[in-house]
Order: structure tokens, then C-alpha cells, then sequence
């Protein structure tokens, strides 16, 4: 909870500290901030205190999934130091809209009644619409904000009814109240709260873009600026799965045979759509966008297999998806700057014009295609082991013909890297830039080494 | 609170409250499927949270719990926040295009 009090100051000092017009001094105290925010994060630990009258429950879940978060956030902001894309936004308002989007983020991940759940959730996409649009002058950017924007507000719209027939049908917002009713009625749950849950299902579903509810992704990931975009694949994407994970597990976990067949079946259709759909782009980052899809097909699978008590390797995938994202997104940022396009040409002949680049990239892409040694691997190996003890084989199946899809169009981008371009000149990294890079690229590796670190922290 | 739930029900039973939510919501719904200009997406976008607090009220003054009014002043709010951030994000893409036609929006295609 002190996290999200150290956080909200944070976002109006970074604001303020804007009139300073010192870049130098906004990312000292941005970062520091970071910091700080972690810190007083880790020192929650094994505490499970509830505040706010029993608004938020800070668990150890809670807390390691903001520690997720704030580490992401962390390494997004550092690149943010060498970033040459032009955004028409002062960088100390971009903080800001960052601070209090994961300010929403560490409510959704630490929310114990319903309310919290929604006002996260908003509080999380509101600055994001703003940064979507954040290049003004652009087209695709404007399209990228309208887009994000109107299907962001229609989503929550049927996240809030969802939650009024739930509230109609129990007469509360409070989680366990919901799951203590709902084990009263011993099977016979009345139809206005299953329809509440479905409802549940697509509001979150849109934010984790899962398939029926993906439309949105591509467009808007491809249209915001590069930083927008990396934060929306990774945080946004943590704070989703971790609300719908907590949703599941805490509040309906008696009626799995109501909602375990829907969500089997999305999480089938979302890796299918995102995998198949990545094979088809030229762009990087669409592909980057598609492939984010993928990962929120395979997350879903951890909340079908609820039996099997996957927590831990939710944490441990989303940490793995993450960093290696982070890493792949400031390739991607260099490339887009030198070569001028996010297409996949743009990385061709990148081995001769800086073999670092080259080798980070590599990694990047081998840790989310999900090749041993990298975290990827693990990662998925968890998941995909606790969805046969719960006994989901056919969905493990199609899991893991998708996977081997995914190496193709990950591959690509790193044949690309190694084959020859026209351009030779070398390429010039900044220092802060090529240490995110380091430290990502090392944590993806590290990671996969020692999963035990991570799996057996829930 | 009580005598407001009792009163209530029976100027008009609970479920022709729910059937009135469902039927503005399905309304709005329909007004961001169909409609093609930003801003009247944008209003059913509002009817549909509309159709959320009215429903929010019925339920709070059956079950006799403040919560439900209380949740309806949070609607209120985050949908005043989301008024002006969206606004703010129409007027940018009509100073663009000089219109708020969805269908002009179609440079990202894959």
C-alpha cells in the first residue's frame, strides 16, 4: 500500500520537476522514485495486511507482482534517457502519465473488492490514452489514441455491468463476500451472476488482449510512440493478467465448471490468432504486437489449470515475457532510429553494424520464442506442465504447436540481423541504453538458469 | 434505508429496473457498433455507464446497502476523467482531419 502512496507523490514531483527544464534532474528523480517504490514494495512482504477498510489486500502476491511491475517500469523509464523519438510531450508529463498508470497497475494487482478493480483499471488506462496520442501531429498516432480510447471506455462499460449484476445478484463488492455466497448456493449460482462473470471475462479480456476482444492491439501498439507501446506490451499486460488471475482464483474459484470450458477455448483462439496472424507482418512492431497476443493466450492457460496452483508461474512467465520484451523493444528503438523503419529489413545487416546489437537481439528473441537456456523456455515449460496435472492435454497440445509457429517469425527477425544490408555505418548507442540492455538480455538468460528463484517465491 | 427498499418494489418490481439497465445498455451497445461518428460513440459509450448507475441505485436500494450509491459517485467520476481525456483526443484527431468520421481513420491496416 506504501507503494501506491510513494507512487502517486512520485507522479505530481515528476510533474513539477518539469518547470526545472533540467532532462537531468526529472530522470534523477524519476528514478530514484522507482526505487523507493520498490523498496518500500519489498518491505510488504510476508506482511498480508488489508487497507483502506479492506479495499486493497496486500499480499505476497500483490507485492510480487508490483515488484514485476516496478522493475519493468524501471527499466522503460532508463531507456527513456537515450530515446530519439520524437514525442511532442514534455518528458517530465510522460513520467507523470507513467507514474499514475502504474499507480492503477498496483491497484489492480492488490484489489480486494470490486470497486478497487474498476477504478484501477481506469486509472490505469486513462493516462495511456493520453500517451497514445502523444504525437500529436501524427495520423497514426491520433488513430492509435481514438482507437485505444473508445474500445478502452466500451470495455470498462462491460467490465462496470458485469460488476452491478454480480453486486445485484450478492448484495456486495468485496471478493471473498462473492466467493463465500457463492459457495452458499452449492451449485445452484443464479443465472444474473454467471452473466455478471462473462461480462467480467470480456472487460479484462480487452485488456489483456485476448482473441474475440484483440482488434484493438495491433492498431494501437503500432501507432503509439515506441515507449507507449513497450509499457502497454509489458505492465499493462502484467496488471491485466494479475487482475484476472486474482478475479479467478479468489472470488469464483467454486464454480470452475462454469467458466473453465470459456476461457480453455479463448485461450486456444488467442494463440492461434496472435501466432498465425505474427507470420504475416512485415512490421516488427505489429509482429511485436501479435506476439504480445500469443503470450496472453498461453497466461490464460495458467488460469484454466487453477488447480494445479499456478501462481508462481504466472509470476515467473510474466517476468521472463517482460524483460525480454523491454530487451526487444530498445533494439527495436535503435533500429527504428538508424534505419528510419520498424520493418523487418530495417535489421538486416545489423551483425556487421554493431555485433552487440546484434547479440542482444538474438537473445531477446530467443527468450520469447521460448528457447532453452533463456527464461522463455522455463516459462512456458511451467505452464504448460501444471496445465497436464490439471488435465488440460488438448489445450498443452495446441500450446505447443503454436510455440514452434512462433519460432518462425521470431527467427526471422534474427536471420534478418545476421544476413546482409546496405548500410554499413556503425551504430552508435547511448551508455544508459546499452546497460538496459545488458541487464535485460542478462536477467532473460539468468532467469532461465536459476528459475527456482522465482518459482518458488508464491 | 429500509423504507426506500420498500418503497421501491413497490412502485415497480426489481426486475423491470434490471430490464430498463439492460435495455439502455444494449442501447448504447448498439449506438458504438453502428454510429460512425466519434462523438456519438462516444455518448453511447455514456449510456451505457448511465445504464450501470442506474441499475447500481435499484440494487442498492433493494438490498438496503449504501455501497451501490457509493460505487455510482465513483462511475461519475472516472466517466468526468474520461470525458475530458477523451474530448481533449477528439479535438486533437478534428484539428487534424477536420472531421470525426470513424471511417477516415484508417491508416494502420495489417
Amino acid at each position: 500500500m506504501n507503494a501506491l502512496l510513494v507512487l502517486s507523490i512520485a507522479g505530481i514531483a515528476a510533474l513539477f520537476s518539469g518547470f526545472s527544464n533540467n532532462k537531468k534532474l526529472t530522470f534523477a528523480i524519476v528514478l530514484l522514485a522507482l526505487a523507493a517504490v520498490f523498496t518500500v514494495n519489498a518491505l510488504d512482504w510476508n506482511t498480508s495486511v488489508r487497507h483502506f477498510n479492506d479495499m486493497l489486500f496486500v499480499d505476497n502476491y500483490a507485492v510480487a507482482f508490483t515488484g514485476v511491475m516496478t522493475l519493468t517500469t524501471f527499466f522503460i523509464f532508463a531507456l527513456f534517457v537515450d530515446y530519439k523519438e520524437s514525442v511532442e510531450v514534455p518528458n517530465a508529463e510522460i513520467f507523470t502519465l507513467l507514474f499514475f498508470s502504474l499507480a492503477g497497475g498496483v491497484m489492480l494487482v492488490s484489489y480486494s473488492n470490486l470497486l478497487m478493480l474498476f477504478l484501477g483499471i481506469e486509472i490505469l488506462s486513462i493516462p495511456l490514452y493520453i500517451l497514445a496520442g502523444s504525437k500529436r501531429h501524427t495520423l497514426t498516432s491520433n488513430e492509435a489514441a481514438v482507437k485505444y480510447f473508445l474500445l478502452g471506455a466500451f470495455a470498462s462499460a462491460f467490465l462496470l455491468f458485469g460488476i452491478v449484476l454480480i453486486y445485484g445478484v450478492t448484495a456486495s463488492f468485496h471478493i471473498d463476500t462473492i466467493a463465500a455466497y457463492i459457495k452458499n448456493t452449492n451449485g445452484q449460482t443464479p443465472a444474473l451472476l454467471v452473466a455478471g462473470m462473462f461480462m467480467l471475462i470480456a472487460g479484462l479480456g480487452f485488456k489483456i488482449s485476448a482473441a474475440p476482444f484483440h482488434f484493438w492491439t495491433p492498431d494501437v501498439y503500432q501507432g503509439s510512440p515506441t515507449i507507449a507501446t513497450t509499457f502497454m506490451s509489458t505492465v499493462v499486460k502484467t496488471a491485466g493478467v494479475g487482475a484476472f488471475f486474482r478475479l479467478f482464483a479468489y472470488a469464483f474459484p467454486a464454480i470452475t465448471a462454469e467458466w473453465i470450458p470459456t476461457l480453455a477455448v479463448l485461450a486456444a483462439l488467442t494463440m492461434t490468432v496472435g501466432n498465425v496472424t505474427a507470420v504475416f507482418q512485415s512490421s516488427v512492431k505489429r509482429m511485436l504486437a501479435y506476439s504480445g497476443i500469443a503470450h496472453a493466450g498461453y497466461l490464460l492457460i495458467a488460469l484454466v489449470s487453477l488447480s494445479s496452483n499456478p501462481a508462481s508461474s504466472v509470476l515467473y512467465y510474466l517476468i521472463a515475457y517482460s524483460v525480454s520484451t523491454v530487451c526487444a523493444f530498445a533494439v527495436l528503438m535503435v533500429v527504428q532510429h538508424v534505419s528510419g523503419s520498424e520493418e523487418v529489413d530495417g535489421f538486416k545487416g545489423l551483425s556487421k553494424r554493431s555485433p552487440f546489437l546484434a547479440f542482444i537481439t538474438t537473445v531477446a528473441f530467443i527468450s520469447l520464442a521460448g528457447i532453452p537456456p533463456t527464461a522463455g523456455f522455463f516459462a512456458k515449460f511451467y505452464l504448460f506442465s501444471g496445465a497436464v496435472k490439471a488435465g488440460h492435454l488438448w489445450l498443452t497440445i495446441i500450446a505447443v504447436l503454436n510455440s514452434c509457429i512462433a519460432i518462425y517469425y521470431y527467427f526471422r527477425v534474427i536471420t534478418a540481423v545476421y544476413s546482409s544490408g546496405s548500410d554499413s555505418a556503425p551504430v552508435e548507442l547511448g551508455t544508459v541504453q546499452k546497460a538496459v540492455m545488458i541487464v535485460t538480455a542478462v536477467l532473460a538468460v539468468a532467469l532461465g538458469l536459476f528459475p527456482e528463484m522465482i518459482i518458488s517465491l508464491l | 434505508m429500509e423504507n426506500i427498499s420498500a418503497q421501491i418494489t413497490q412502485v415497480a418490481p426489481l426486475e423491470h429496473y434490471i430490464l430498463l439497465s439492460a435495455v439502455l445498455f444494449s442501447l448504447g451497445v448498439l449506438g458504438v457498433l453502428l454510429r460512425r461518428n466519434v462523438i456519438v460513440m462516444f455518448m453511447s459509450i455514456e449510456l451505457m455507464l448511465n445504464a450501470c448507475n442506474l441499475l447500481l441505485a435499484a440494487f442498492s436500494a433493494f438490498h438496503s446497502s449504501a455501497a451501490g450509491q457509493v460505487f455510482v459517485f465513483f462511475i461519475m467520476i472516472v466517466a468526468a476523467a474520461e470525458v475530458a481525456v477523451g474530448l481533449a483526443i477528439i479535438v486533437m484527431l478534428y484539428r487534424n482531419i477536420h472531421s470525426i468520421d470513424i471511417n477516415e481513420l484508417s491508416k494502420l491496416k495489417w
